[in-house]
């Protein structure tokens, strides 16, 4: 077995060299390690230079949001203790006090108002930044959020809000570069070095071979069970090697698990699968444009009818998915618990002859096949089922680096396009998907059925600007019974969330549905 | 000889350059970069934006002239991914490639060598159909399943037992038939030697060693069993020509005649052929650093292809090109060392 403390030791010459202090002496008790292998790896230390999965995770290990979300999609005050709603279009947040970044910088009310003010720079994130006017710092720990208009989701945003250390970013570096410039394609100061107020400082890095990060001794919560002083991050790209590489115990937490292998890994008694209903949605765009049937309504649902969700989660997915009805998971506002899959091959035979269909049609398909779990396995099981209703498709399926280009191209009349909210919110879903395509605006830039209904986005735009919670959970939950009965979508299912660990490695409590495991509260019983 | 590598050196550049036009001209059907750089709510406005900047809007002539001119000096551009020149990237790469390589070819020249020749000499003997039967199979085994097959057995261990484990034989048999597992199943661990620049070694601890194992084994799956038919068929061809009857017939020990006169013109047609196989193992890396996670120019290459990086894949290529040429240059100068009748085109004949 390979001796844990030679592990930094050995680091090798090539890392990128960052600021902090690298090697913490070894105090009481042995470290405790956690190898840790997940399919890739952050592009960048920089937490704003892209808005993707790797980089958020990274985000909760090198730096703490102003709240976070818990378990049960609501909040919990991080950095932030406490917030109210002064009017309309201004929230208040009190910070933490006692908080100091990794360079040992005091964490005060003008690192919130710098990051905010750099998030809406950022290329990625400035999208879901837009509704915020200003950010103002009334004292030292007091900030102010103003919005254009008034504005339902500020809390929402505020899991975005990871403060950078504001004074370490700012000047320009020997080349000239300012600290804080955010760099898509090439080398930046922060894109190469990190310091925010989170449990884990990183303190060696070799992009697509591993990261290492390591506790941070001054960190301000206390109270947080997390025992893990050291994280040896690995990415393995490769589906089976990351299954091995956990059952040969070489690594101690592998995430994603693939479908076919989480039985093999539920079987293994030295390890342990955790799994969760996820918020991802996979749909079918049924495209109006190009197919002139598929603009009765009756057409639309015949296809609902005809495609049987829970037998594809139960089958293809192997229980690891929850069939959808509709595009808003469990716990968002605009979830309609009245609606259920509606598999029925009879009525959607009828559905078809309604329509003058009877004898069905012809159309194209195209899906990735390296993107979402079994994706191309799906689209098969969709275009047998179509069959059933005599409609011929021709299927298509490609790599991703490639899918997307035929996508924005609305390439094929059925598309198969996964997504999950940013902000974890119906809005966004409807805003992105099935509101009206809008180019000025960007409204429905991934509507690949060119559907559009201004009645709904009206109810949309409203429920933007309603700031009672129930209130507006009602005109979500409305607007997704409408696209239902309209049959705006195919809706598949919800992607479950799989992370496997040695059984040592209490992984139960920190995770959660948006796929950020808090691993500063991480608890490895040794 | 020196008209001769200059003569290579230009069929390199031939190489490279043909290399480097076809690459560019299917970089429109490597797929998007800018869909892997950025997040999913980022408007088209702003895609469009970095498109302009990265110059993927200009027309193929233009984009490829751009890349010729800074290649000639050496600049062969930036990673989209990794934010670095590509010729870094891969030279950080390399040397764990290297490394897989040697070890494997260790394997097989070792290996391959004394059991070819042993199939020759006794080609009746039970081993000897042992070995050519176990050959068939490990080529006809795809490497990444070999690999895999390999991880199962000695990284997660096979427990197996269909006999009573209650009886003493029971148990021994079971035993023989499981494994424990315990070798590394990824990577090439924390215990590396630093030799020079960006060479990190496996070869000079036993730790870095175990890493090897696994890789080098699944790659050589398919080269050693070639390597002993090949050198198997032709020491039997060998063994009947006329000059081995006479040596025979002279008195010299069979140890010399087989060793030194014969296995001498069995190697032609072998270092013929491993030089050709020396550039399709280059290929196979690709699979085997995949599926044992070795962080070499193989699995970079794959990934830079899932990513559209196309600096780096056009680097690549261009690299692996160059390193064909090479070998085959030194495959030539080679066989004429073994072979002094073989002429190196340039020299008077």
């Amino acid at each position: 077995m390979i001796d844990k403390k030679t592990l930094l030791a050995s680091l090798l010459g090539a890392s990128v060299v960052l600021p902090l202090p690298a090697l913490a002496q070894e105090d009481a008790g042995d470290p405790v390690t956690l190898r840790m292998a997940y399919d890739a790896d952050p592009v960048s230390l920089d937490i704003h230079e892209q808005l993707s999965g790797g980089i958020l995770q990274l985000s909760h290990l090198t730096h703490d949001p102003l709240v976070r979300w818990t378990k049960d999609v609501k909040f919990e005050p991080r950095l932030a203790t406490d917030w109210e709603r002064i009017d309309d279009t201004t929230m208040r947040f009190t910070l933490r006090d006692g908080v100091t970044f990794h360079t040992g910088n005091d964490f005060t009310a003008k690192d919130v108002v710098w990051t905010i003010e750099r998030l809406k720079r950022s290329a990625d994130f400035k999208a879901i930044f837009d509704p915020i006017a200003s950010a103002k710092a009334i004292d030292e720990h007091t900030v102010e959020i103003k919005t254009h208009k008034p504005y339902p989701l500020v809390l929402n945003l505020a899991t975005y809000i990871f403060p950078m250390d504001s004074e370490y970013y700012t000047g320009e570096t020997e080349d000239g570069d300012p600290k804080d410039e955010i760099v898509k394609n090439g080398d930046s100061f922060a894109s190469r070095h990190s310091s925010g107020t989170g449990p884990y400082e990183v303190v060696s890095r070799q992009q697509g071979v591993k990261v290492e990060f390591e506790r941070f001794d001054d960190y301000w919560d206390q109270d947080s069970p997390g025992n893990v002083d050291r994280i040896v991050l690995t990415p393995i790209g490769e589906n089976a090697t990351r299954v091995s590489a956990l059952l040969s115990g070489d690594v101690d937490f592998i995430a994603p698990v693939p479908p076919n292998d989480l039985e093999r890994v539920e079987a293994d008694q030295n390890v342990e699968l955790t799994t969760m209903s996820g918020t991802r949605i996979i749909l079918m765009q049924l495209n109006q444009k190009r197919v002139e049937a598929f603009q009765d309504p009756r057409v639309r649902q015949a296809f609902n009818y005809a495609v049987n969700q829970e037998a594809i989660a139960d089958r293809l997915m192997k229980g690891f998915a929850t069939p959808a009805a509709q595009l808003s998971p469990k716990g968002y506002d605009g979830h309609n618990d009245s609606l259920s899959p509606r598999y029925d091959v009879e009525k959607a035979k009828e559905l078809m002859k309604e329509a003058g269909y009877e004898d069905g049609f012809s159309v194209s398909m195209m899906a990735p096949n390296n993107r979402y779990v079994n994706d191309a396995k799906i689209a098969q099981a969709v275009a047998t089922m179509l069959s059933r209703i005599n409609v011929d498709v021709d299927l298509k399926t490609l790599p991703k680096a490639q899918y997307w280009g035929e996508f924005d191209d609305r390439a094929a009349d059925i598309m198969m396009i996964g997504w999950h909210a940013d902000t974890e919110d119906s809005a966004n879903l409807f805003q992105y998907l099935t509101e009206c395509p809008d180019p000025e605006t960007g409204a429905g830039q991934y509507n690949a059925a060119n559907y559009c209904n201004p009645a709904l986005d009206e109810k949309v735009a409203q429920a933007n600007v309603e700031t009672d919670r129930a209130k507006r959970a009602e005109m979500l939950q409305a607007v997704e019974k409408a696209l239902y009965e309209d049959a705006a979508f195919m809706p598949l299912h919800w992607q479950d969330l799989a992370w496997a660990s040695k059984n040592n490695v209490k992984l139960e409590p920190v995770v959660n549905v948006m796929n950020f495991p808090y691993l500063g509260d991480l608890v490895v019983e040794q | 000889m020196i008209a001769f590598l200059i003569k290579r050196l230009m069929h390199a550049l031939v190489v490279m350059f043909v290399i480097s036009v076809i690459s560019f001209a299917i970089q429109s059907n490597l797929g998007d970069p800018i869909q892997q750089m950025v997040g999913q709510s980022v408007p088209e406005s702003e895609r469009a934006e970095l498109r302009e900047e990265l110059g993927l809007n200009d027309p193929f002539l233009v984009q490829y002239a751009r890349f010729a001119a800074n290649a000639v000096q050496g600049d062969f551009g930036y990673s989209y991914f990794f934010n670095e020149p590509t010729t870094d990237v891969i030279l950080r790469h390399l040397p764990a490639t290297l490394e897989l390589v040697i070890a494997t070819t260790l394997i097989i020249v070792l290996l391959s060598v004394p059991i070819g020749v042993y199939c020759a000499i006794r080609p009746r003997s039970a081993l000897s159909r042992l070995f050519m039967s176990v050959s068939i199979v490990g080529i006809s085994i795809p490497v990444f399943l070999t690999a895999i097959m390999l991880i199962q057995i000695f990284a997660i261990g096979v427990d197996f037992s269909p006999f009573p484990a209650d009886t003493g034989w029971g148990q021994w048999l079971n035993g023989a038939l499981s494994t424990e597992g315990g070798m590394p199943s990824y990577g090439r661990g924390n215990d590396l030697t630093h030799l020079f620049g960006t060479w990190d070694s496996n070869f000079f601890s036993l730790e870095g060693l175990t890493y090897l194992v696994l890789p080098s084994l699944s790659l050589a799956s398919i080269m050693l069993p070639l390597f002993i038919r090949l050198i198997r068929a032709e020491m039997l061809e060998v063994l009947q020509s006329e000059y081995v009857k006479f040596a025979t017939a002279k008195g010299i020990s069979r140890k010399r005649i087989y060793f030194v006169h014969a296995l001498k013109n069995t190697m032609l047609p072998v270092i013929t052929v491993g030089g050709v196989q020396l550039g399709t193992m280059v290929a196979y890396t690709i699979l085997t650093e995949t599926v044992f996670q070795w962080p070499g120019m193989g699995l970079m290459f794959l990934e830079a292809i899932q990513r559209s990086d196309i600096p780096l894949i056009v680097t690549y290529l261009m690299i692996v090109g160059l390193i064909f040429v090479i070998t085959n240059t030194l495959v030539d100068l080679i066989y004429g060392l073994v072979n002094p009748t073989v002429k190196l085109t340039g020299k008077p004949a």
